[in-house]
């Protein structure tokens, strides 16, 4: 892991200016979908920048985890405009259908849900992604749909 | 995904056409592309009169623009053989070359299609955005090009300027003026930035612009930098937009191939490279400074100025910004002129705005208008009117924007008439709600928004927004006094003067507005004492 991560930094060079990027390429690149302790450190000393401000610049933004996250991260928008067509009700139904809420993550580390700013989707409002996938126009039928599929095509996958 | 059309055939449909069997024509035009496989590749569109009189069945080829007259039933098997699958034109119906230059289809003023009147969208959904060679073929790139072989620098800047071009991310300043400060700076290198961090709720106009269009994009940040004296262009965008993420970076690969970006671009000695940063989560970072502080890899917190980013920006290095909808704007301008873009808009707010619509309305989505048209003419004509219920209230520009009733639907929203009234245009978000939505709760949802997003630099946008939150959870839960009324407007007004950035500037407005337009729901939900 200390490996991969010197090799993220040589690739993008270890100024300053590029510690947003490593950061998403460390993430993307952990299966669990987080940053570890240990990310840190390594990043720390190969970037001569300091573990407690790599860690304030970092928790800073809401798309890095420090936690590990589900395979799948379903993230609802809950902004003005998918809120007043319905987006609490999305999450009502996401919860009641996986039994976790807002920041958890499934027993089988399948899912994690999270609450999320705007996705630029509003076109199709409620709408929530799961990874890199946007779903809109939901109400709790086509939720169940889509995520009884991810269960069977993760069940068959076993 | 599906195939984008490459070529369209516009079929001129008026009084005189029909008669001549027009509606035959374009039934047997489809079935002749479909027979051929080529109904995925070229559409058949229905338009107004395309100009020309006393010729029978008039047919236009968009975007080579040539026009066939007299067409007649028999001709289309031909006709479709010679001009799609052998890809030459049709000589016998072609019109004279005298009448074909009267009509201008390549021409937005005279092209009477469904496109009439667009600029930043012209090409989004005509052109196969990752296909160069489909923009080179829409006059892509030529603006670059005339400009690098005959302008100099300050002739761009003062065709912009002419043009009256305003920022279109928000705060409405002149583009041109705001070129002329990074121009004048004399510390090099110099970096210009597009804006492509999107966060504001209810926007994703520039996401479409990227994902429709990404050369043109590109094309204005390359004539920015040729304008300022800048080698190197960035393009901020938020780390949710990936299918724009991967445009850019296609398109930018692609345009470096055929020397219209990089070394020697055009065979001149300017350079101009783009390079792209992912944002990670963070609204705030679509300040200029905060984005400035997030490129450089710290949090997104703003910086105060002055110093402007046009002489200290990026690193330190004077900085041009612009929004993504800005530098679209500018290669039709080069390409046609200041006067031209005039044409479009209102006289203190020339050009058009590209505008997510959305809410209890038919047609949710973007549209791009001339500036100066009325919320009236958007909900009624171009969102097709509300989908269910009347119209109770409009927030326009966001959530960061103000809330306008039904008395303000006739106020033209332009940079200038809506600043008269004490509002501003924003992001370009609109979003229009009917009686179902209760104004508190609204606003409450409006207020999690900003608790989540303020950077926490300042004490008034930190803790103003989390106390205002506070508040309005309390009213709509029944429990709210008479007394919070004022204290909501003691907050907002101390927020929107006292505040370090824009957004803790602005985030009261939505709150500040309502207080004012409904006051009578918020004392319904107040306790009786």
């Amino acid at each position: 892991m200390i490996a991969k991560v010197k090799e993220i930094i040589k690739k993008h060079g270890n100024k300053r200016e590029n510690l947003l990027q490593i950061l998403h390429d460390i993430q993307n690149q952990n299966q669990e979908n987080y940053i570890s302790e240990e990310n840190i450190k390594t990043l720390s000393e190969e970037m001569k920048i300091p573990v407690s401000d790599i860690k304030g610049t970092a928790s800073f933004y809401s798309m890095y985890s420090f936690v590990p996250r589900g395979k799948y991260i379903i993230r609802i928008c809950e902004s003005p405009p998918c809120h007043i067509l319905g987006a609490q009700t999305i999450f009502d139904a996401v919860e009641k259908k996986l039994g976790i809420k807002e920041g958890e993550t499934t027993k089988d580390g399948l899912f994690t849900l999270e609450e999320t700013s705007c996705l630029g989707i509003c076109g199709v409002a409620p709408a929530m992604m799961i990874n890199d996938e946007a779903y809109g126009n939901l109400d709790e039928k086509r939720i169940n749909e889509i995520l009884e599929q991810i269960q069977e095509k993760e069940r068959k996958q076993l | 995904m599906t195939k984008r059309s490459i070529a369209q055939i516009l079929i001129g449909i008026d009084g005189d056409t029909v008669l001549s069997g027009a509606r035959k024509i374009k039934t047997k035009l489809i079935t002749e592309l479909n027979r051929q496989g080529l109904s995925d590749q070229i559409q058949v569109i229905e338009t107004g009169s395309i100009g020309p009189v006393n010729k029978g069945v008039v047919i236009g080829i968009y975007p080579t623009g040539e026009i066939y007259g007299n067409v007649t039933e028999k001709d289309i098997i031909e006709f479709v053989q010679e001009r799609f699958v052998k890809g030459r034109p049709y000589k016998k119906l072609l019109l004279s070359e005298k009448l074909q230059a009267e009509i201008d289809l390549t021409d937005n003023d005279s092209r009477k299609t469904q496109y009439h009147g667009r600029i930043v969208l012209d090409n989004c959904g005509k052109i196969n955005p990752e296909n160069i060679e489909e923009y080179i073929g829409v006059g892509g790139y030529e603006a670059l090009g005339r400009v690098l072989k005959e302008k100099r620098p300050e002739d761009v800047i003062q065709v912009i300027k002419d043009s009256g071009l305003k920022g279109r991310g928000g705060a409405g300043f002149p583009t041109g003026l705001k070129w002329s400060f990074a121009a004048k700076a004399k510390i090099n290198p110099k970096y210009i930035i597009c804006n492509a961090d999107e966060g504001e709720p209810g926007t994703f106009k520039d996401r479409l612009i990227m994902e429709g269009d990404p050369h043109k994009v590109l094309e204005g940040m390359a004539i920015c930098g040729y304008a300022i004296g800048a080698n190197i262009g960035y393009i901020y965008i938020r780390g949710e937009y990936q299918l724009s993420i991967q445009r850019l970076k296609k398109a930018i690969e692609d345009a470096e191939k055929l020397g219209l970006l990089g070394k020697n671009i055009f065979g001149t000695n300017f350079d101009f490279e783009v390079k792209i940063k992912i944002g990670a989560g963070s609204y705030v970072c679509g300040e200029e400074t905060t984005l400035l502080n997030s490129m450089e890899g710290f949090r997104g917190q703003p910086r105060f100025k002055p110093p402007f980013p046009a002489e200290s920006g990026f690193l330190a290095k004077p900085t041009n910004v612009n929004n993504v909808e800005t530098f679209a704007n500018i290669s039709p301008i080069i390409l046609n002129g200041a006067e031209w873009f005039k044409k479009f808009g209102t006289e203190n707010s020339p050009g058009t705005k590209v505008y997510a619509v959305l809410g209890h309305i038919k047609r949710p989505g973007v549209i791009e208008v001339p500036m100066g048209v009325t919320l009236r003419e958007i909900i009624y004509d171009y969102a097709g009117g509300m989908s269910s219920g009347s119209l109770k209230m409009a927030q326009i520009g966001g959530t960061a924007g103000n809330i306008l009733s039904p008395e303000s639907l006739d106020v033209p929203l332009d940079y200038q008439s809506l600043k008269e009234v004490g509002y501003s245009l924003g992001s370009g978000a609109i979003l229009i709600m009917n009686e179902t939505v209760s104004i508190v709760d609204f606003i409450k949802c409006c207020m999690k928004f900003f608790v989540h997003e303020s950077c926490g630099k300042c004490t008034p946008c930190r803790e103003g927004t989390r106390h205002i939150y506070e508040i309005l959870d309390r009213i709509s839960s029944g429990k709210g006094k008479i007394e919070d009324i004022e204290i909501l407007k003691l907050l907002g007004e101390n927020m929107k003067d006292t505040s370090f950035c824009p957004l803790g500037q602005s985030a009261p407005n939505s709150l500040l507005n309502s207080l004012s337009l409904f006051p009578e729901e918020y004392n319904s939900l107040l306790l009786k004492e």
